[in-house]
Order: structure tokens, then C-alpha cells, then sequence
């Protein structure tokens, strides 16, 4: 039998609250494993009354998310050669047959060019800014860092409509590179507060040894700060990434078409009579995927990062 | 030759510290490492403010070639007047405070939950975060399909568990349903924000205060609202200001939802400001808009910090 202690929870407490929250999982889960599920369906199941838990897996969605079909014509057929592969085979069951590539992958490219750009420039500027400000005297340091956090509290719209006339001057509506300047400024009052706060956390007696032995202050900087630094940097960088991927405000506003990233784009997927769930479930899951399994696989920091960055300030 | 100060260090430093002098000063490296992103958010952020500004005085139409005049405060005057506008104010106050009723509920409970320590917490504690990592667009989107009558997985759970048919409703479609359509998504979104924030709260609480109060006999009840609770609260009170400031620009997840609907039930203030700027092309009055939505939340958000200080105080 284990000792008795007044501060920690019994077992039967244990058990309560673990079955309370799992329940609460459980449910919580079921609209994302509903995506993961639809888009395997077949545009009968996902439409169907009772809602099918069971039933036979299919491609379609998959197909049809990733080309773009006409549909087959009585009296056409006899002219089209039997299909080569198991998507045009997948196409053919379903009576289309495919004409091209869908513009998804090159919306998924976007989104894959924007999210990693802006974030390493969000990364780079935000590492250099928070350490000035973690250690040098800055005139007026704390109205700036308010000033930078303060710039998250503008809504989306509004910042939009004198970015969407700066961006028509010069050009950059609709460009990758835009959208990466956007996003990196948007960014960078997370990255600098989240970034501050960790090298806050590494001692200045390390750096100080090293400028002893010779090192210049920026020496100092990128061989002993920043591998100190290097959990948090990376943490940050997700957060980044998360958010120049989850962003759709800007994105919608901005962008129509060379440019357009994956959110604004996957609700337009549609099919005969309204969206194509399966297809939009299935680039649904695709998108949100890669998020989950970061999420999953790096909780433990992501975690911390999240309250960190709150609670801190 | 001593009077020049420069030789003098040249000559008078060791050779360690000589190479330190000649490296970048501290205070260019200061400026070096702080300019480009003070440069980059005023490009991105306080020239457009100040553009914003100074458009809100005009009649300018972002579609038209024709000069702006300036008119002044009519802009505002006319905001101000506009029933519609107050009405989207209704909606987004509506929505900021039903949200966070049921975020800081839910999320307390969770958390208070998840402090008990049971086995594989931070498993569970992360398929809960998991919802609040997604692009609220394409989920909000996908809600709309969960949501519909007679074939939405929603629709069914509600008839499984309540026997209200589910073609009867549509949780998207009827005007006193619409409002409770976005709460729900944005607490299953975002309770785990608070959750996690209570949850630093909680652990930041020593155990040794418990004991002491177990000694003073005082009961498991007693020690919750004496003990817990106000020792969580400048945390909760934390969550509830960044959720109050994410919510006031709530504007991806709603628009695929309900798109503002039906009729304009569900138009928040982002949603309104959007049509006025990028559908109806009245950019001076929609830059007005967008100052006055920013005066509220700045001024809202100051005043919540000055009652949060207060209770931190405490």
C-alpha cells in the first residue's frame, strides 16, 4: 500500500479524471478523424443517411482532389482507349475520364514556399532582435517591445486594405514574395517575444568567458548563444510555420491565383451540385496532416511554448 | 600622440581586448540585430496604420482611378449611425462572450482534471490541443459538412442522443441556430488554449500550501475557491484577454462557416469590414471602420491589462 499524502490525488480521483478527459479527447477528435475518414469515401458513402463508420475504401476523393475530369458521354466511349493507369482507372469507374492535373499541388507548393520562407526570415530577424534586447540598453526598449506585440492586436481585414494598395504600387499582389514579407512581420512579434524569453534563460556568464577568450560579441552571438538557444529557436520556428500555414485572412485577400496558398483554396474544391467532400476532405487531410504529427511527435516543447509565450507576457 | 584616446586603447589594451575593439561595437551590433525588424513592421505595420489614418478622412474607392477628396469625420459620423454597424458590434459581443463562457468552463475543468496526474496525461492533453493547431479555414469549412441536415455527422449525434430529427435543423441554416454554430467550433477550437494556460496556472502552485492549509483543517471545498481559484485567476484572466483579442478579429473561421449568415445574423465586425473594404470598395469608410475597430480593442484590451495588473497585486 502507498503512503498517504494530502497533496496528491487518490487513485480512484485518478481514474475519474482520466476517464473525464479522455471522454473529452474522444469527442474532440471525432470532426478530424470525420476528415480523414470522408476522404476515403466515395461520394456515395459521404452523402449517406445513417453516416457510414464502415464502409469501402476508395481513391476518388484522392483522384479527383489531384486532376481536374470531364465527364464521359454516351456514344464517347467507344473512342477512348482502355485506362493505363490506376487512376485513370479510378476516374473511369466513377464515369469521367481525367484531362489534367488540379491546380492543388501547386497550391500545396505555396503554401510549402510561403510557410518556410517567411519563417526562416521571422526566425532570423527575431533571434537577432530579441537577443539585442535581451542584452544590450536599447533606448526606449520596453515601448518597442510593446510596439511589436501591439501590432498583433490589429484585425486581419483591416491591416489588409492599405497592404492590398502598397502591394498593387509595387507590384507584389499575387506574388510568393509578398506573402512571405506579410507573413515574416506578422511573425516576428511572436518570434521576438518567444525568442527573448529564452535567451533570457541562458546565462550571460557563457557568453562573457567567450569574449574573454577572444571572441567578437557577434562571435559570441552564433557559437555560444545560439546553440544555447537552439530548442527554442526551433519551437518558435513552429509556431511560425503553423501559423503562415493556417493563415487564410491575408491570403484570401491578397491572393488569386500564382500566389494563392492551400486554405483559400481547398473550400473552392467542388463537383457536380456543390463541394466534392471526399476530394475536399482528402486535401483537407493532406493539408492538416503534417500539423498533427508535428504536434504529436514534438509535444512536449510545443506544449510549453504555447503557455510560455502567454504566460510570460 | 598620447592625447589621441584611439592610440591610447591601441596601445594600452591587451591584445584580447584589441581584438574585441576592433569587432563591431556593442551598440552597432545593438542596431544591426534590432534594425531589420523594427524596419519590417514599420513597412508592414505602421506605414499602412498611418495610410489607414489618412484615408479614413477621404471618400477614396480602392476600384476607381478619381482622386479622393477629404470629407472630414462624415466617415465616422456615418459608421457610428449605421444599424448595421451596430448590429455586427451586437453579433461579435455576443460571440466574444459566449465563447470564452464555455472556454474558460470547459478549459478550467480540463485542466483541473489534467492536474490530477493520471496515467499518459500529456498524451490525452495533446490530442486535445490538436484542433487548435489546424487552419481554422479549412476546418471551419469541413464543419459546414458536419453540420448538415439529415447526412451531417453533427445533425446525427444531436438525433442519436436527443431523438430531434436531424433533417429538422440546420445548424448552419436557421437564424436562432447560426450563432450557437460558430460558438461551438471556436470552443472545440480553442478550449485547449485556456486549458493550457490553466494548466501552467495550476502547476505553478506549490504543494506546500495545500499541506499547510490540510493542517489548518480547512475542507477540500474550502481550499478550491480560497486556494485554486485565486491563485489561477491572473492566468485565466490572462487566457481570457488573448482569446478576447484573437475573437474581436475573428474572421477565417466564421466566413467559411456561416459566410455572416443567414441574412446577416452571424456578421461580425471583421466580416462587415471585409465586405465594405473588398466587396463594396468604400475604402475610406471601411479604413474608418478599421481605426475605430482598433481604438475598441486597443482601449478595451488597456483597460483589461490595468484590471489584470490589480489582480496580480493581490
Amino acid at each position: 500500500m502507498s503512503g498517504f499524502s494530502v497533496t496528491q490525488p487518490s487513485n480512484r480521483q485518478k481514474w475519474i479524471a482520466g476517464l473525464l478527459v479522455i471522454t473529452y479527447a474522444v469527442v474532440t477528435l471525432m470532426p478530424l478523424l470525420w476528415i480523414i475518414a470522408t476522404g476515403f469515401k466515395s461520394p456515395e458513402d459521404a452523402i449517406s443517411y445513417p453516416p457510414k463508420i464502415v464502409f469501402e475504401p476508395s481513391l476518388e476523393g484522392y483522384v479527383n482532389l489531384f486532376s481536374s475530369r470531364t465527364r464521359i458521354t454516351p456514344g464517347m466511349e467507344e473512342t477512348l482507349q482502355p485506362p493505363e493507369t490506376w487512376y485513370d482507372q479510378v476516374a473511369r469507374d466513377a464515369g469521367t475520364i481525367i484531362v489534367g492535373p488540379s491546380r492543388y499541388g501547386q497550391r500545396f507548393l505555396n503554401s510549402v514556399i510561403i510557410g518556410f520562407g517567411s519563417t526562416f526570415l521571422a526566425i532570423v530577424f527575431g533571434t537577432t532582435a530579441a537577443y539585442a534586447f535581451s542584452r544590450f540598453k536599447i533606448p526606449i526598449k520596453d515601448d518597442l517591445l510593446f510596439f511589436i506585440l501591439s501590432t498583433r492586436m490589429m484585425p486581419p481585414i483591416a491591416v489588409a486594405i492599405p497592404i492590398f494598395l502598397m502591394f498593387r504600387q509595387l507590384g507584389l499582389n499575387d506574388t510568393q514574395l509578398g506573402m512571405i514579407l506579410l507573413y515574416t512581420a506578422v511573425n516576428l512579434s511572436l518570434s521576438v517575444w518567444l525568442l527573448k524569453g529564452f535567451i533570457d534563460e541562458i546565462p550571460f556568464e557563457y557568453e562573457e568567458a567567450a569574449l574573454i577568450d577572444g571572441y567578437t560579441r557577434f562571435q559570441a552571438f552564433y557559437k555560444v548563444v545560439l546553440p544555447q538557444a537552439a530548442t527554442g529557436i526551433a519551437s518558435t520556428a513552429i509556431f511560425c510555420l503553423i501559423f503562415a500555414w493556417n493563415e487564410y485572412a491575408f491570403a484570401v485577400l491578397l491572393t488569386s491565383g500564382t500566389a494563392q496558398t492551400a486554405p483559400p483554396f481547398i473550400p473552392t474544391i467542388i463537383g457536380v451540385g456543390g463541394q466534392d467532400w471526399p476530394a475536399v476532405a482528402a486535401g483537407a487531410t493532406l493539408f492538416l496532416m503534417p500539423v498533427m504529427l508535428f504536434t504529436i511527435l514534438l509535444r512536449k516543447h510545443l506544449l510549453r511554448g504555447i503557455t510560455f509565450g502567454a504566460v510570460r507576457k | 600622440m598620447s592625447g589621441n584616446p584611439i592610440d591610447r586603447i591601441a596601445t594600452a589594451t591587451p591584445a584580447v581586448m584589441a581584438k574585441r575593439v576592433r569587432g563591431l561595437s556593442d551598440r552597432a551590433i545593438a542596431w544591426l540585430f534590432v534594425g531589420p525588424s523594427i524596419v519590417l513592421l514599420l513597412a508592414v505595420n505602421i506605414f499602412p496604420l498611418i495610410w489607414t489614418i489618412n484615408l479614413s478622412f477621404t471618400n477614396f474607392r480602392a476600384n476607381r482611378l478619381r482622386d479622393a477628396e477629404y470629407i472630414g469625420l462624415r466617415n465616422y459620423e456615418r459608421i457610428l449611425t449605421d444599424t448595421d454597424t451596430w448590429q455586427s458590434m451586437q453579433a461579435t459581443a455576443n460571440f466574444l462572450f459566449w465563447t470564452i463562457f464555455f472556454q474558460v468552463l470547459i478549459g478550467f475543468a480540463l485542466a483541473y482534471l489534467i492536474n490530477k496526474k493520471f496515467k499518459g496525461n500529456d498524451l490525452w492533453t495533446t490530442i486535445i490541443v490538436l484542433p487548435m493547431m489546424l487552419s481554422p479555414a479549412v476546418v471551419g469549412n469541413f464543419w459546414t459538412f458536419l453540420y448538415q441536415p439529415q447526412i451531417g455527422l453533427f445533425n446525427y449525434v444531436v438525433e442519436f442522443f436527443t431523438g430531434i430529427d436531424s433533417s429538422s435543423f440546420s445548424m448552419i441554416g436557421d437564424v436562432s441556430l447560426a450563432p450557437w454554430s460558430i460558438v461551438i467550433v471556436d470552443t472545440w477550437m480553442w478550449t485547449p488554449f485556456v486549458m493550457l494556460i490553466c494548466l501552467a496556472g495550476l502547476r505553478s502552485i506549490p504543494d506546500s500550501i495545500y499541506e499547510a492549509a490540510e493542517c489548518d483543517r480547512a475542507s477540500k471545498w474550502r481550499q478550491f475557491w480560497t486556494l485554486t481559484v485565486p491563485m489561477v485567476l491572473p492566468f485565466l484572466m490572462l487566457a481570457v484577454l488573448f482569446r478576447g483579442i484573437e475573437n474581436f478579429k475573428m474572421f477565417d473561421l466564421v466566413v467559411q462557416l456561416t459566410g455572416g449568415g443567414p441574412g446577416s445574423i452571424t456578421t461580425l465586425t471583421s466580416i462587415d469590414l471585409k465586405r465594405e473594404a473588398f466587396e463594396k470598395w468604400r475604402t475610406g469608410y471601411a479604413s474608418a471602420y478599421a481605426v475605430i475597430l482598433f481604438v475598441t480593442v486597443f482601449g478595451l484590451a488597456s483597460i483589461y491589462v490595468k484590471a489584470l495588473n490589480k489582480v496580480k497585486e493581490r
